[in-house]
């Protein structure tokens, strides 16, 4: 099918390469652990210089699917292989290459056992995140839905640390405790589609124009939603996350933090209110419960944490429940801010594990408390940790303040108390983030062995720099990605409004008239 | 004017990134860069300023920066009298300042660090003075707190420094989160958030909707000015170099909140609920500090709460709505609260870094253009004639009067009376009387020229920058100056109307009389006989120990608001998301591996066990039909 790249499959591209590289691999002897390196990394920045062709591509001012494919699969069953991009998945899969292959090359000193089961998995993982962003069919997006667990399950149960095999398998059981409920959706609506137009179909497109009663959608609404709020995750089921970050790899924590994560806030986007308006509206004010007292429990929790991945990890479920409000409050402030924040968080929080990861490479513990003077001792380390750090708790001029402002913006034009709550995690970002901050990099060096590490070397540089440009382009001048975000979020929002007769964007809360 | 007035920021900008990329190499020499590009902000704004009084203004937007639906924020930036004479003030002070650390900080190790953060606070300070808009303001008034936090806690060796870079950025932003919710609630009812579209709607709005938005944004200026019940971490930030309090905590990003609150004028004055809480807490936080400031032994804490407490006076002029006093006042007191600072930096830099006032004395034999100049900025802060000080805070006390506010005149005369025993209570303990110190160890000593030269300089404004206010009401430079700003459309001249001459006069006598009622006492007890001041001390020792505690304000947010947050989030982290979260995970996981322990008993394999089960199931089947 023609698109503006003339005739060039490049979503297709993009999913497989990775994985073709995986396989290649497979015929490669293990000994030869440099050439996994150096073959992982070249894949994956080739699939990422791939992805910068989608920008050239894109059309901003469109709402709909770009690059569409579309291929028969199992005609009998109404499945096809059907892919798409649009303002929503765009930047989400340019996140996704990009962080791959920083995830890459930050392991090239991390690992050193089982290097080639190591680099394959992580090719293999990313094709199953791109494939899943791009899916338009429900089958094949089950699919890689279900095939990104299986790497990520080796990643934390075999290169993890000592607690590895018991996150591991609290990741997979949550994680497929909500998928089943999300197949069972699934099938429904297949069923469903059969009884409302006598054709089998999975195609995504075609669901979307479906009326459904409300009994259903709520009912299909819950069963979508436990699926990907185990995934965000959202409070109250968030506890597997703390322990597969802590016990994860780096590029582990990494990949988890910058786009798994990202999955379920997705998954929400794009099937939960689009699929199911009514049931959306109807539960909207529960869902937006669960992300505020994700925010001030995730910063409360955060603020005491002995080790500095549990922090991070539970920052995550602070940042997540940002995302999540933003998306449910449906006005284009806090949809838009929304989206951008899972790419900030993907960019900030990245940053922050790949980080810790640098400092327990030298020191191989992760508790605050064995640091203490690490500005003096490593200033370029330093000045990155505290740009991340910035970016973390939402410093005007990078990337999270133009994200969390949208969305506390949006939740507030939508209800005064939501902003207002919402504003709270603000100060509490502040709190726990400083205090790590200080514990680790300020007073005196009092540890022997923090006397002499070592500051970043040219790999690690080249790890954070896109980063951090990434961060304060964002924060500066996000208008190219909230311009190509904003016709996709808007489509959502109309359908929204067109759904049902309870129009979404009245603001509540106060109704202050402009004129007494 | 929109061609030039972006350098204001882009010079210092420019000087961040090359002390950031080349530091390596600039070393030693990082003050060049740092001062010029200072320097070359400073010639703009004259530039900028010669325009404005030719009657030029400008609102002008260079790019869009955030637009999201109808919510549009743009980067641009707006020139009228008030912006015009915050950039003069702030790019004139922070250059002195530049100059003096060449010598203060001469030899610290972070020496290009240092200039870094300064030129990066310059850069965020006039970006936020030039802003067009609310979110911009908001933007740089985080960045300059940024700056602030890492100035305070710039030898983070210490930890007592990091500590207080940290409080000053979480107390800022509890001010923030109310400053935030504010625009968010101008966005909401106004629709936009461009300064000029939102005043010329401001009087279409309720009353209660504007009180609201102003007592949001007021507590973001409660933050960033340190006024009560946020005033907490602006003492602590004496931890910073000395230059960094004068230049951030006392000169210019403190008064930020004056300067918004002055730029909202025309918001805040149709609220005059909000008007009324900033003068009380204006005025109490001018006189709780000034209290405080009666009794610290520590040179640096004294003028930190002197500067708390003449931002309350600012506070009560803009709250009167006599925003015209108000800024002549944060003018005229960055003049000479940055020389006191830079005074008590001159002092410490002779001491070996001492700031215990019991341990100096007699230092005007040996330090002549300090405590020359200091002298000069004690005579301004407290109020004589003619220096500058006398004729900004003569203005808001008379605007108090005029507006039939007697309390408030009655607590700011006091104040007054306080403030000039605080400071020459400095005064004479430092550099007056015998030395207390022991003169053979400490080699005190003048300071070089590149430190007396900022001294001199602004001990020259700290006497002729009150002259600009010369005049009866509403007839002197400043007034006619910054009139086109403060009389637009829906801001009235509440306070502002003259008094009569006699009245006038009268005023000034009092006004006149308290500093002079201060100064005597000050003589008093700490030249004439220093031993009083214990024999007083003892006397009064329950209030003594109240005011050297600063109030226990400290202890008690400790109390009230850290430790039992921190508790709660342990409890949280160790009871419900270890024990009832994970424990309904494991129970589930527990409960059903334990049925699969039950069930596996019925695959044991055995076939007796498969006959024995088929024999009971049959006479189950059985029994249930025959006894039927």
């Amino acid at each position: 099918m023609p698109n503006s790249l003339g005739n060039f499959p490049i979503l297709s591209v993009l999913t497989f390469l990775p994985a073709l590289g995986a396989l290649a691999f497979l015929a490669v002897p293990r000994n030869r652990e440099s050439f996994f390196r150096q073959g992982a990394f070249a894949v994956s920045l080739l699939n990422f210089l791939i992805s910068l062709l989608l920008l050239k591509g894109f059309i901003p001012s469109s709402a709909e699917m770009q690059f569409v494919e579309w291929r028969q699969w199992i005609p009998g069953l109404g499945a096809s292989y059907h892919l798409g991009l649009d303002g929503i998945t765009l930047f989400l899969v340019l996140l996704t290459t990009l962080i791959s292959m920083i995830a890459i090359l930050s392991s090239f000193s991390a690992i050193n056992k089982k290097v080639k089961e190591y680099y394959i998995s992580l090719l293999f993982l990313e094709t199953g995140m791109i494939g899943v962003f791009l899916s338009l069919d429900m089958l094949l997006f089950y699919f890689f839905w279900e095939a990104m667990l299986i790497p990520m399950y080796f990643l934390i149960g075999i290169w993890g640390h000592e607690r590895r095999i018991y996150a591991a398998v609290k990741f997979i059981l949550y994680t497929m405790a909500g998928s089943a409920f999300m197949l069972v959706g699934i099938l429904v609506m297949y069923f469903y589609h059969y009884h409302l137009t006598g054709a089998f179909s999975f195609d995504l497109l075609s669901w979307n124009t479906m009326e459904l009663p409300f009994k259903l959608q709520f009912w299909l609404f819950l069963a979508f939603f436990v699926a990907f709020a185990i995934k965000v995750p959202l409070f109250p089921f968030h506890t597997w996350l703390p322990d597969a970050h802590v016990e994860a790899p780096t590029a582990g924590s990494v990949i988890l933090a910058g786009v798994l994560l990202k999955m379920g806030t997705y998954g929400l986007l794009r099937f939960c209110i689009p699929l199911f308006p009514v049931a959306t509206l109807q539960l909207l004010p529960y869902v937006c419960t669960l992300a505020l007292i994700g925010i001030i429990y995730g910063g409360l929790v955060a603020m005491v944490q002995p080790d500095m991945k549990k922090l991070v990890a539970y920052s995550s479920v602070a940042h997540l429940g940002y995302v999540v409000l933003g998306l449910f409050v449906l006005n284009p402030q806090g949809m838009v801010g929304g989206l951008l924040q899972m790419v900030n968080h993907g960019l900030s929080t990245g940053a922050l594990f790949l980080m810790v990861g640098m400092l327990y490479e030298r020191r191989h513990t992760r508790l605050i408390e064995d640091f203490g003077g690490i500005a003096k001792v490593m200033p370029a380390y330093f000045a990155f940790f505290l740009i991340v750090t910035l970016s973390s708790i939402g410093l005007p001029m990078l990337n999270g303040f133009v994200g969390e402002f949208n969305i506390i913006l949006g939740a507030f034009s939508y209800s005064v108390l939501y902003g207002v709550i919402a504003n709270f995690g603000i100060i509490i970002a502040a709190v726990y983030m400083l205090w790590m901050f200080q514990r680790v990099m300020f007073g005196e060096v009092t540890r022997e062995e923090n006397k002499i590490l070592k500051d970043l070397n040219l790999r690690e540089y080249l790890v954070l720099i896109p980063l951090v440009i990434l961060m304060f382009w964002i924060g500066i001048y996000p208008k190219p990605f909230i311009s190509r975000m904003e016709p996709s979020i808007n489509k959502i929002i109309s359908r929204c409004q067109a759904g049902t007769t309870v129009d979404c964007q009245i603001p509540s809360g106060i109704s202050m008239e402009l004129n007494k | 004017m929109e061609k030039f007035v972006w350098l204001i920021p882009a010079f210092p900008l420019i000087g961040v990134l090359i002390n950031l990329f080349f530091g390596r190499w600039t070393g030693k020499k990082a003050h060049w860069i740092a001062c010029l590009a200072v320097l070359g902000s400073f010639i703009v704004s004259l530039m900028v300023f010669s325009r404005v009084m030719q009657g030029e203004t400008l609102n002008y937007d260079y790019f869009n920066w955030i637009w999201v639906g109808s919510f549009h924020a743009n980067a641009g930036v707006l020139i009228d009298p008030l912006s015009a004479l915050m950039l003069i003030v702030v790019t004139g002070v922070s250059f002195l300042i530049h100059v003096y650390s060449i010598g203060y900080m001469h030899d610290d190790p972070g020496y290009p660090r240092f200039f870094l953060y300064l030129n990066l606070f310059v850069f965020s300070m006039v970006s936020l003075v030039l802003a067009n808009n609310f979110l911009l303001l908001y933007v740089f008034w985080e960045a300059v707190g940024l700056c602030s936090y890492l100035l305070i806690g710039f030898w983070f060796q210490k930890k007592s420094a990091s500590d207080a870079g940290k409080k000053a950025f979480i107390v800022n932003r509890i001010g923030d989160f109310g400053f935030g919710l504010g625009i968010m609630m101008i966005f909401v009812v106004f629709g936009s958030i461009q300064f000029t579209e939102v005043f010329g709607m401001a009087s279409g709005a309720s009353v209660a909707c504007l009180t609201a938005i102003t007592l949001l944004l007021l507590l973001g200026a409660m933050g960033k000015s340190a006024q009560i019940p946020l005033y907490v971490w602006l003492p602590d930030a004496m931890e910073g170099p000395t230059p960094v309090s004068a230049l951030i905590h006392a000169a210019t990003m403190v008064t930020a909140g004056v300067y918004m609150i002055a730029r909202c004028h025309v918001l805040f004055n149709l609220a005059p609920l909000t008007q009324n809480v900033i003068i009380w807490m204006g005025m109490l936080t001018a006189f709780f500090a000034a209290t405080i400031a009666l009794v610290q032994k520590d040179i640096k804490r004294v003028l930190a709460y002197s500067t708390i407490s003449q931002l309350g006076y600012m506070f009560v002029g803009v709250g009167l709505g006599a925003y015209t006093a108000g800024i002549f006042h944060l003018a005229t007191h960055a003049f000479f609260k940055a020389l006191l600072f830079l005074g008590a930096g001159s002092v410490m830099h002779a001491m070996a870094n001492e700031t215990d006032m019991w341990k100096m004395g007699g230092l005007s034999k040996i330090m002549k253009y300090t405590s020359w100049t200091f002298l000069i900025a004690c005579l301004a802060i407290a109020g004589i004639p003619p220096f500058a000080g006398f004729f900004s805070k003569e203005e808001i006390l008379g605007a108090a009067w005029s507006a039939h506010r007697y309390e408030i005149y009655a607590l700011g005369i006091l104040t007054a009376l306080m403030t000039a025993f605080y400071m020459f209570r400095v005064y004479f303990l430092t550099f007056k009387g015998t030395p207390r110190y022991n003169v053979h160890s400490h080699h005190a000593h003048e300071s070089p020229w590149v430190m007396t030269f900022p001294l001199m300089v602004l001990a020259v404004f700290s006497v002729i920058a009150g002259w600009v206010g010369i005049g009866t009401h509403g007839g002197s430079w400043i007034h006619q100056f910054l009139n086109p700003v403060f009389t637009l459309p829906g801001s009235e001249h509440m306070a502002e109307a003259g008094h009569s001459g006699s009245e006038q006069l009268l005023l000034m006598g009092i006004a006149i009389a308290a500093a002079l009622a201060g100064i005597g006492l000050a003589w008093q007890i700490y030249l004439k006989d220093i031993k009083q001041s214990d024999r007083m001390a003892a006397q009064f020792s329950g209030l003594h120990k109240v005011l050297t505690n600063k109030y226990y304000v400290d202890e008690f947010y400790d109390a009230v608001f850290v430790t039992p947050i921190k508790n709660i989030s342990i409890a949280l982290w160790r009871g419900f998301d270890a024990v009832v979260i994970d424990g309904t995970v494991n129970g589930i996981g527990w409960f059903v591996s334990i049925i699969g322990q039950l069930l596996r008993y019925f695959q044991s394999g055995y076939v007796r066990t498969y006959t024995t089960m088929f024999v009971i199931g049959v006479i189950a089947v059985l029994g249930f039909y025959l006894t039927r």
